[in-house]
């Protein structure tokens, strides 16, 4: 087990192209960090720069307190599970677990331990004798752990270890990963485009785009404090909705209807004409089923909802909103960042099961305003980001991650 | 499929079996013939004889046709062999690695693979003489190889190119050098192809006729398709079909014996199960 430090990493192409562009970044030991960005924004680069399947242009990987720029894959002992798990078709699963091992001239009995040892985490030991091609997707997956965990590497790397398998067993396998990981205890960095895995698995999440770090957090502070735009877009399903608004004094004018801000983030926002406004789909709700207490801490509009969405335990409405040109282009830029096609400007809203709002009527909805965040429209820049509530949600998140090293360790022993 | 178009595959199936077989037939039905019946114009030999294998094999010719069996064997595996492993060196370098003058290689190896062998025998046989070449086995080998190496690079990097990066790479961060990945990893992977490269290489070595015949003078290193050229009969008045149509048989069945001992290896799809399909 070790910490993986980065220092300004930089990876250049052949045509100069830097696909990771000054990236730092320290992964303490026994820490689980998500590398989570659209596709092409450096992720796998730099998951493979830190096995050493990619060449560093320049800056410093250090592992364990060692600088390792230089040294093989061999060299750095480290495990990988390859997204397309890479077994090897020649062997039995009991070789491909035991493989690292023999490489490493174990002896007989101990390989026959150890790989037992994954076997039994893993439930494999009926499959042990067959060959890969006999496998079904998930028992391909857990031999592919099982080669990982099966010798005392510095730290696990995975590279959208799940992206192959369907819904069902990619839910299994998650819960199976952070499970794993937890009771191993060991540093692991973790490449996703999932957001499900990325704001569930990770103790903190590293967001890219385009090779540059965006933010490095926990899932609920990149969430609820993210930094820009592109972060508060990327981090949410359905995603953030991004309001056009004028500000006068410390009202901001949406089509929407008007936002109150509070003292702090009005004077955050102070001396600009033209702003974003983010709002999560569930800082909405159908202005009816709103208790009394709480209706006077947000706003109520009304407009005329598109499309509604009932899926049994939520519904949501499609609420479709005019905005100038440049928020639009500015809004279209987004979303071809972020891998999806928005066609129209139109607010995805999250709305009670139980509400009878239907679609093509005007209704009444009502918008909690004190959680919104106001963005710069051309730098995309979160101006009432609040750094102080987002450090202690991450403070927090190490607090729970240690408790739960500790008890799942507690666990281990008891077990033995 | 309807049951009037299976039979017509059928049919048609079956002409074309028999029009491939059959000179094949002809040659088994010529080799049991005495040299009588030769010329007796029916098809089967009406009263089969094992007079031309004894020939061959332990009367008159048999000088002729065991070393040119032997030579044949040798001369033929030795090549087979060298030009496998250096094939299996440079087709993994054109599959994986990127280095200048790749598709020049290439290039010539298609190059040498579509050269006439009879302009260059010539020069050969003149060459061998004089540097001590002529009628021995390396004389051979050394021009079967250039025969048999182009076809093998261009196979083998083929397969090569169908074994997913990510083998190695995880061999690799399994913690082995290169070789090791190479050889435990790699070679096991391409053994079809490695096979199927060996197959043909070897049969191209064993079907030349031009080297043989040109590049040798005596038993030395004489093959058997030179040697087949050379039979005379009993006689000078008799003809010797019969004894070249059992040398024939003889020497088809080395071939059919390695198909059919290799044919399970040859099967693709042994990289099933690697990744995902």
């Amino acid at each position: 087990m070790a910490s993986i430090e980065m220092k300004n990493i930089v990876k250049k192409y052949g045509d100069g192209f830097p696909a990771v562009n000054d990236v730092s970044l320290d992964i303490d030991e026994g820490e689980f960090m998500i590398l989570v960005g659209p596709s092409g924004c450096g992720k796998s680069t730099l998951l493979r720069m830190i096995v050493g399947l990619e060449d560093i242009t320049s800056g410093d990987m250090v592992i364990g307190g060692t600088r390792v720029n230089d040294k093989a894959p061999r060299e750095r002992n480290l495990s990988m599970v390859f997204q397309n798990y890479a077994l090897y078709p020649h062997l039995s699963v009991f070789e491909n677990i035991a493989f690292p091992l023999r490489l490493a001239k174990v002896d007989d009995a101990e390989v026959q331990r150890r790989v037992n040892e994954a076997a039994d985490v893993l439930e494999l030991h009926e499959h042990l004798e067959r060959k890969p091609a006999n496998l079904s997707g998930g028992q391909r997956q857990r031999v592919a752990m099982g080669r990982a965990i099966v010798r005392q590497a510095e730290a696990f790397l995975f590279d959208e270890p799940l992206s192959n398998l369907d819904a069902k067993l990619r839910g299994q396998m998650r819960t199976e990963i952070s499970r794993l990981q937890r009771r191993l205890g060991i540093t692991t960095v973790y490449v996703t485009h999932d957001q499900t895995e990325a704001m569930t698995l990770g103790d903190r999440v590293c967001v890219l785009r385009k090779g540059k770090i965006q933010q490095v957090a926990s899932p609920r502070e990149l969430y609820e404090q993210p930094v820009n735009l592109f972060v508060a877009g990327f981090i949410g399903s359905p995603p953030m909705n991004f309001l056009p608004a004028q500000l006068e004094g410390s009202r901001l004018t949406t089509p929407f209807g008007d936002i109150e801000l509070d003292e702090r983030r009005a004077a955050a926002v102070a001396g600009r004409d033209l702003l974003l406004v983010g709002i999560r789909p569930e800082y909405f709700e159908d202005a009816s089923l709103v208790d009394e207490a709480k209706r006077p801490l947000g706003s109520v509009f009304t407009a005329r909802v598109d499309v509604t969405e009932w899926l049994g335990d939520s519904q949501f409405a499609y609420i479709p909103y005019e905005a100038p040109d440049e928020i639009r282009t500015q809004l279209r830029e987004l979303s071809k960042e972020l891998d999806s096609e928005e066609l129209r400007t139109q607010a995805i809203v999250s709305i009670d099961a139980t509400s009878r709002i239907r679609e093509g009527r005007d209704a009444e909805f009502w918008l909690d305003s004190r959680k919104v965040h106001v963005f710069d429209p051309t730098t995309g820049d979160n101006l009432t980001r609040d750094a102080d509530a987002g450090a202690e949600l991450t403070r927090m998140a190490a607090e729970d991650r240690v408790e739960q090293v500790q008890s799942a360790e507690g666990e281990g022993i008891s077990a033995a | 499929m309807s049951t009037k178009e299976k039979t017509w595959w059928g049919v048609a199936g079956v002409a074309i079996v028999i029009y491939a077989l059959f000179p094949i037939a002809w040659i088994v039905s010529l080799s049991f013939k005495a040299p009588s019946a030769l010329n007796n114009g029916n098809f089967l030999p009406g009263a089969p004889t094992w007079e031309n294998y004894s020939l061959i094999l332990t009367g008159g010719a048999s000088d002729l046709f065991l070393p040119a069996l032997r030579n044949s064997f040798g001369i033929c595996l030795i090549a087979t062999a060298i030009s496998c492993l250096l094939a299996m060196f440079a087709a993994y370098a054109i599959a994986r690695l990127d280095f200048p003058g790749k598709k020049f290689i290439l290039g010539t190896a298609l190059a040498v693979a579509i050269f006439p062998v009879i302009s260059i025998v010539t020069p050969l046989f003149n060459l061998w003489r004089n540097i001590g070449l002529y009628d021995t086995w390396p004389g051979l080998i050394i021009p079967y190889l250039s025969l048999t190496l182009p076809i093998s690079i261009w196979t083998m990097s083929a397969f090569f190119r169908e074994i997913p990066w990510e083998m190695e790479q995880a061999a690799q961060v399994d913690g082995a050098t290169t070789w090791q990945a190479f050889r435990k990893v790699i070679v096991p992977l391409a053994a079809p192809g490695v096979f199927t490269t060996a197959i043909i290489a070897f049969f191209i070595a064993w079907n030349d006729f031009v080297y043989g015949i040109s590049l040798t003078s005596t038993e030395a290193a004489r093959p058997v398709p030179a040697a087949l050229g050379l039979f005379s009969g009993a006689s000078q008045f008799e003809d010797p079909t019969g004894a070249i149509a059992a040398a024939a048989v003889i020497v088809t069945i080395p071939v059919i014996v390695l198909v059919l001992l290799f044919q399970r290896r040859i099967v693709a799809g042994l990289t099933n199960g690697a990744v995902k399909g």
